[in-house]
């Protein structure tokens, strides 16, 4: 019987360049990658399900200096209506798994927690993605999980929240100031996009898939489009793969700009955010300027891009590189130089690292916590590998390490756009797509500026869009946020959470 | 610090001119007036996210910017439905959302007006026609102004919001 680890071993550039297999694996087989996962041999990247089937994506890192990191995806084909829970041994999967419950109405077998998550009763139907029918009884009130002790208080938070971000609900339950437990309830941006992408032409599903979270268009756009181009066997142009780079950067720029100006403001710090949002809005100005939209929507599509860049819009971008290394460098020293700050960043919301590793979180929250991984290094894709950076990590795991890793990485990014712009090679923006003939599967990966983001596509015959999932690294960063805020004080969530910034509409869909 | 102030006292603003628009001069003139008959001198808005992908909210965000300064021209976001004059709500609505953004509207005391921003608050956008979408803030809410885009840039919202205060003043 082969061991799991050995199905997975897809590495970079194969992942890049050709369709997916998927091993079609054993109930048995299914128990132990979960047993796997939960014991950190492997990584879980997503769990999805299909008619009929469900799936996992595994990332194995390597052991020795002369190995590679590995993915692969494994597949419990099920005519019955339940799966083996992957959630019981390993909790990152229990949010995907009330999810796919929710969408197709497969149980999870054993799961702690069968309680729904983006079904709140007020959906006409039920199991929109399986054998959807007519809602009958109306839906039992959501429990929240008890605590139980001595003087406790509850907070509930949200949907609607007092700023300008999207709607979740948080419920606290505190002791005086003290955060015991904090649960959150996710699902309201829920827009039902699976069903949506379910029979789209492939440029409908480019659309939708960089409508999934705004802020990461681009990284969306891209994994999408990586996720086709391998379903198909094609390559885009290598001046397509810069220019998506180019793009990734500038995305990655602005909202890490946004992001460190944004915590401090949650800290009262409010000079830092009108400094940042002034290099952040440059940013976006350029980006409107070069490319025709400020977030890049639509910039990338299969097969290339839509928008190539000529000399003014090259002599653009370098001069707001330039810009943007003159101004961030003084916001760099005041934050690090003002003790009022730091009292409120350093040792607030510490992340483990253990807890980091199990959760496979991507980004920031991973690196802050002495996670070493970033596709862009680790699985690289379109120029990258030709490429000089590095990729910083923390091990505080706190707010302030946080922001260090962002403030790093912006630092990396313009070093990665000059590299970009120098090295722009000549040639076509785009490739027209191959019609598949068959039914084809691929997987995207992506570093977006949260983390790995994730899309695997099943494209049928005619080249329309059978399924499309879409994992945004918030999956893995959200439930970690809850472990975060424990004996915090209530006040200092803000910035815990601010310093997360995790998407809604990304893991709503 | 001391730097980044210093240079905050001696060089211009970096706030740029009202959005120019053919007729938006003679707009913003005669708005002064009538919005202070109609509220005094300002306008508060309450933003709610029915669904969004939170590209509006980005770009919401940028009203407040350096650049922009939305303030300026009396429109101020609020922390509670119950101190705003309107509610800007962007995404599709979603049916998970449908109850709290009528709940936030109730919430507002009278006289009150809805802004639907960005393409999908308008009629659903690219997530019409899904079983978990309502289609558009008007399905919800009477909507008194939309302001396409997706998303809208600020300037596109600032430019909607000061229309609305044209017509609030008109409309008391």
């Amino acid at each position: 019987m082969p061991e799991i680890l050995e199905l997975i071993t897809t590495d970079a550039a194969r992942l890049r360049s050709a369709p997916v297999e998927h091993h079609k694996i054993t109930k048995h087989l299914w128990e132990q990658a979960a047993g796997d996962t939960a014991r950190g041999m492997l990584t879980l990247l997503s769990l999805w399900a299909t008619r009929g089937a469900v799936h996992m994506a595994l990332m194995a890192r390597p052991n020795a200096p002369d190995e590679h990191t590995r993915v692969g995806v494994v597949s419990l084909e099920n005519r019955r209506k339940s799966f083996p829970s992957v959630g019981r041994l390993h909790p990152p999967a229990q949010r995907l798994e009330r999810s796919i419950t929710d969408l197709f109405g497969l149980s999870a077998e054993g799961a702690t927690d069968a309680r729904p998550w983006l079904d709140h009763g007020a959906w006409e139907i039920v199991n929109p993605l399986g054998k959807a029918t007519a809602r009958h009884t109306p839906q039992a009130a959501y429990e929240f999980l008890p605590v139980i002790g001595e003087g406790l208080h509850q907070v509930p938070v949200g949907p609607v929240h007092a700023g300008i971000i999207e709607p979740g609900h948080f419920r606290f339950t505190g002791q005086g100031e003290t955060v015991v437990r904090l649960e959150e309830r996710l699902g309201y941006t829920h827009k039902g996009t699976d069903s949506l992408m379910h029979g789209a032409s492939i440029e409908r599903g480019a659309k939708l898939a960089q409508r999934t979270s705004g802020d990461s268009s681009v990284a969306y756009g891209w994994a999408y489009a990586q996720a086709i181009e391998a379903a198909l066997g094609h390559a885009a142009p290598k001046r397509a793969q810069s220019l998506r780079a180019i793009m990734a950067e500038l995305e990655r720029l602005a909202n890490h700009l946004n992001d460190v100006g944004a915590i401090c403001n949650d800290a009262a710090f409010a000079m830092m955010l009108a400094q940042c949002s002034i290099l952040r809005e440059r940013v976006m100005r350029a980006a409107h300027n070069v490319f025709g939209h400020r977030f890049m929507r639509d910039c990338i599509v299969p097969g290339g891009v839509s928008v190539d860049l000529n000399t003014d819009g090259r002599a653009a971008l370098e001069a707001l590189v330039n810009d943007i290394r003159l101004g961030f460098e003084p916001l760099v020293h005041l934050y690090d130089n003002n003790a009022s700050i730091l009292a409120r960043t350093a040792g607030a919301g510490i992340l483990r690292s253990d807890l980091a590793h199990s959760f496979g979180a991507g980004g920031y929250v991973g690196r802050a916590s002495g996670r070493n991984f970033d596709t862009r290094r680790d699985l690289p894709y379109g120029p990258y590998a030709k490429l000089v950076f590095t990729v910083p990590t923390r091990s505080e795991g706190d707010v302030n390490a946080r922001i260090w890793v962002r403030i790093e990485e912006i630092q990396q990014s313009l070093g990665l756009l000059s590299q970009l712009l120098k090295s722009l090679p000549d040639g076509d923006i785009f490739a027209p797509l191959p019609k598949p003939k068959e039914k084809r599967e691929g997987l995207g990966l992506v570093e977006g500026f949260r983390g790995d983001v994730l899309v695997w596509v099943g494209l049928d015959a005619r080249g329309h869009i059978n399924r499309c999932h879409m994992r945004d690294p918030s999956w893995f960063q959200w439930p970690l946020l809850e472990a975060v805020i424990e004996d915090n004080i209530i006040a200092d969530f803000p910035l815990c959470n601010k310093s997360f910034n995790c998407s809604y509409s990304g893991v709503d869909l | 610090m001391k730097n980044l102030l210093l240079k905050g006292l001696m060089h211009r603003p970096l706030t740029e001119a009202a959005p120019t628009d053919p007729g938006l001069e003679t707009l913003g003139e005669s708005l002064r007036n009538e919005t202070r008959r109609a509220l005094g001198r300002s306008l508060a808005l309450r933003m709610v996210d029915a669904g969004s992908c939170n590209a509006c909210e980005l770009e919401i965000q940028a009203t407040g910017n350096p650049y922009y300064d939305m303030d300026r021209f009396g429109l101020h976001f609020v922390a509670s439905p119950r101190h705003a004059d309107v509610l800007l709500v962007t995404g599709p609505v979603t049916r998970n959302m449908a109850i709290a953004l009528s709940r936030t509207y109730e919430s507002m005391p009278n006289p009150k007006w809805v802004v639907a921003a960005g393409d999908c608050a308008v009629d659903g956008g690219c997530f019409a026609g899904s079983y978990a979408v309502l289609g558009g803030v008007h399905k919800v809410l009477p909507v008194d102004v939309n302001i396409p885009g997706c998303p809208p840039t600020p300037e596109d919202l600032i430019k909607g919001l000061l229309t609305l205060m044209a017509r609030a003043g008109t409309r008391r």
